[in-house]
């Protein structure tokens, strides 16, 4: 029916008492399942306050353990969210998503590679993404939940506001989603394209795979190297930065051409000959992903 | 953020990393006082520029008397020096730096990156100093040998030592090199850098092994723990609209078309000067106005755009989904009044607000060109550049 979030995924909010997860967990609470979703938010001085009737604990752990929640939202400022993230990871939950920007590299380094030798099962999705949204379920991050409709393209990208844009052609179009997720655009992440391809594949809900990806590094060359394999789904993919100049880090942390190496060329490329159907402009994804469906 | 070669020699001196002995210098008169100081009989005259491939351009000379140190550094301080990195127009030099001649016996690359694959650091080294090392990639992958750190351990002793090994430091000098190498590891991880290369690293003809060159780039959000590394940043060398839109929080980056652009968010950024250049144009800029653009926010971005004296005509693109459409229409107005906006507007709001949005726009009197999606936006926009160059 979805990947990673459902109606009965419960969510505890770190950094609800910020301005950002305040808002944020307000417009997630209002979407959907969203009052039955989030639980708990967490805030080491202020536990047994609460932020709106969401009871507030000091750790993720008792927050855990006093509601059953598997799910995390960070929203935690740069500086303390490698340190969120490993609060969540340490509680076990089953996934974590981190919204926040401006991460420090190293961090996210230390933070994987803990994540790594002690074998944690859980789920991090981000850092720096507009978090994951399963239309008509439940909604965990910042994207607006209002241009999103149930239905059976499963939506996958480095970028928040292009990822609006095509899901907004895709409503546009009579054509809804399964679920939506955005991996985030720094160079070290959780979750990665080939992660997200796997669980679409499996889904029985999702028919086709709208990946949009970016310059910089190789992820989406492995996910090439894994459609090819693996994914007997229609794949439309569509890779912007085009005409971004190398050595220029465009905005993301990871959009940058280094060495040569991450340009949009290569990408396309690569993933036109894995099989995917390649879209050249952006105002065309939706119409392409309606031919795939043969609407 | 980048840094000047003779700061990434302190950062790594500080690690144990052999130099040259240099001195930096802002004038000719510092320059000659500098060779003096440092003695010896030859000296290197170096352009301090934020780009590479300084040697080709001429922005690095050896000089064999005090005079010829003179001559040098009267020649290469305030010239453009032009490289593959700095563009047809070259970077102005405004530093130099002053070293003792080295006894080359070998030149040697070293390097370190962050691998996202594998979400560790990787130092990369070969046998092919002084070349460009995407070069040497290209063409002799063989010849670069790289390793992986186990970020809790760093470079340790055996990875240090098969490196220097592999590329040629004989038996005698493979503990200096492994001095030269676990320094600028060390150097990487404890400052938060996002780019360490010394290229060339020399073995000398007395088997020292030295970081002849050095460069150095930081990781921006990290630099809140880094203020030694902050005070070391050279607005000098940075585009002064860069600067100005860093000010405002706005992400900003100089191209060479004509035709602006405000989008909120990165990645919408990038495709929308990707579909201008479908439509034959190119882009005068990367701008993302983030997701809260305040009035004050588009205002600013508006100011930064048309101080460009190429621009022909601006798109904006935006996607309000938390942001309200009307919110940004009045923002985009009230900017396009602040500047007297003199090249044409095409608008594209798509989101939450998108009719009383567009209605703002219409009513406000401005000859502002509405879209109602990104196709018919860089259609328009590119249509109305070319008629404003006639």
């Amino acid at each position: 029916m979805s990947i990673l979030i459902d109606r009965n995924t419960r969510v505890i909010t770190q950094g609800i008492t910020g301005k950002t997860g305040q808002f944020h967990t307000r417009m997630c609470r209002d979407y959907a399942n969203g009052r039955s979703c989030f639980v708990a938010g967490v805030h080491p001085k202020k536990a047994g306050e609460d932020f709106e009737g969401i009871p507030i604990f000091a750790s993720v752990g008792d927050a855990k353990a006093a509601t059953g929640a598997t799910a995390s939202v960070i929203y935690v400022p740069p500086a303390g969210a490698a340190g969120a993230i490993w609060e969540a990871v340490e509680a076990d939950l089953e996934l974590v998503i981190c919204i926040t920007e401006g991460i420090p590299v190293r961090d996210m380094i230390e933070v994987r590679d803990r994540m790594r030798k002690l074998r944690k099962q859980t789920v991090l999705v981000g850092p720096n993404c507009p978090g994951v949204i399963t239309p008509g379920g439940a909604k965990v991050g910042i994207m607006p939940g209002h241009i999103h409709t149930p239905g059976p393209v499963g939506v996958v990208s480095r970028s928040g506001t292009l990822t609006y844009e095509v899901v907004g052609q895709l409503t546009g179009r009579g054509i809804g989603q399964t679920s939506c997720v955005g991996i985030g655009g720094d160079p070290v992440i959780g979750t990665n394209f080939v992660d997200v391809l796997g669980l679409f594949s499996a889904d029985p809900a999702t028919r086709a795979i709208m990946m949009i990806g970016e310059i910089g590094g190789t992820a989406e060359e492995e996910a090439a190297t894994f459609i090819k394999a693996h994914v007997k789904k229609p794949v439309v993919a569509f890779i912007c930065g085009q005409t971004a100049p190398p050595g220029r880090r465009m905005g993301h942390a990871g959009a940058i051409i280094a060495g040569g190496k991450g340009t949009a060329a290569e990408k396309m490329q690569a993933l036109e000959a894995a099989g995917a159907t390649l879209v050249r402009s952006p105002a065309d994804m939706g119409a392409t992903v309606a031919r795939v469906l043969g609407r | 953020m980048k840094i000047h070669e003779y700061q990434a020699k302190e950062v790594l001196r500080k690690y144990g990393v052999p130099t040259p002995r240099g001195i930096p210098c802002f004038s000719v008169e510092e320059a000659t006082q500098a060779a003096q100081q440092l003695g010896g009989k030859v000296w290197v005259v170096k352009a301090q520029i934020h780009a590479g491939g300084r040697g080709k351009g001429g922005g690095v000379k050896v000089a064999k008397s005090p005079e010829e140190v003179k001559t040098w550094a009267g020649k290469i301080l305030g010239m453009q020096l032009v490289t593959h990195q700095t563009g047809p127009e070259g970077q102005k030099v405004r530093r130099l730096l002053i070293e003792e001649g080295a006894d080359i016996e070998r030149e040697l690359y070293v390097g370190i990156v962050v691998d996202r694959v594998t979400q560790k650091l990787c130092v990369m080294a070969s046998s092919e100093g002084g070349m460009d090392i995407e070069e040497v990639a290209a063409s002799t992958p063989e010849k670069i040998h790289k390793v992986f750190l186990d970020p809790e351990k760093g470079l340790i002793d055996a990875q240090a030592d098969y490196l220097a090994r592999r590329i040629g430091i004989p038996e005698a000098s493979v503990a200096k090199a492994r001095t030269s190498l676990q320094g600028l590891a060390r150097a990487f991880w404890d400052c938060d850098a996002s780019l360490a290369e010394i290229n060339p690293l020399i073995l000398t003809g007395s088997g020292d092994v030295v970081a002849l060159d050095a460069k150095m780039s930081f990781d921006e959000n990290a630099l809140f723990r880094h203020p030694e590394i902050t005070a070391m940043r050279d607005l000098d060398e940075e585009d002064p609209h860069e600067i100005e839109a860093s000010k405002h929080d706005l992400s900003y980056i100089s191209l060479d078309g004509n035709i602006g652009c405000m989008v909120n968010g990165a990645g919408l950024a990038m495709a929308t000067m990707d579909t201008i250049k479908l439509y034959g144009a190119e882009p005068a800029n990367f701008l993302d106005v983030g997701g809260g653009a305040s009035a004050e926010k588009v205002t600013a971005a508006f100011k930064i755009m048309v101080s460009n004296p190429k621009l022909k005509a601006i798109l904006v693109n935006i996607f309000g989904g938390i942001m309200k459409c009307d919110t940004i229409a009045a923002g985009i107005v009230a900017a396009a009044r602040e500047v007297k906006l003199g090249v044409p507007l095409v608008v594209r709001m798509k989101g939450t607000n998108e009719e009383l949005g567009k209605r703002i726009l219409a009513g406000s009197g401005l000859p502002i060109i509405s879209a109602d999606n990104m196709a018919q936006a860089a259609e328009r926009v590119v249509a109305a550049a070319r008629g404003a160059r006639s």
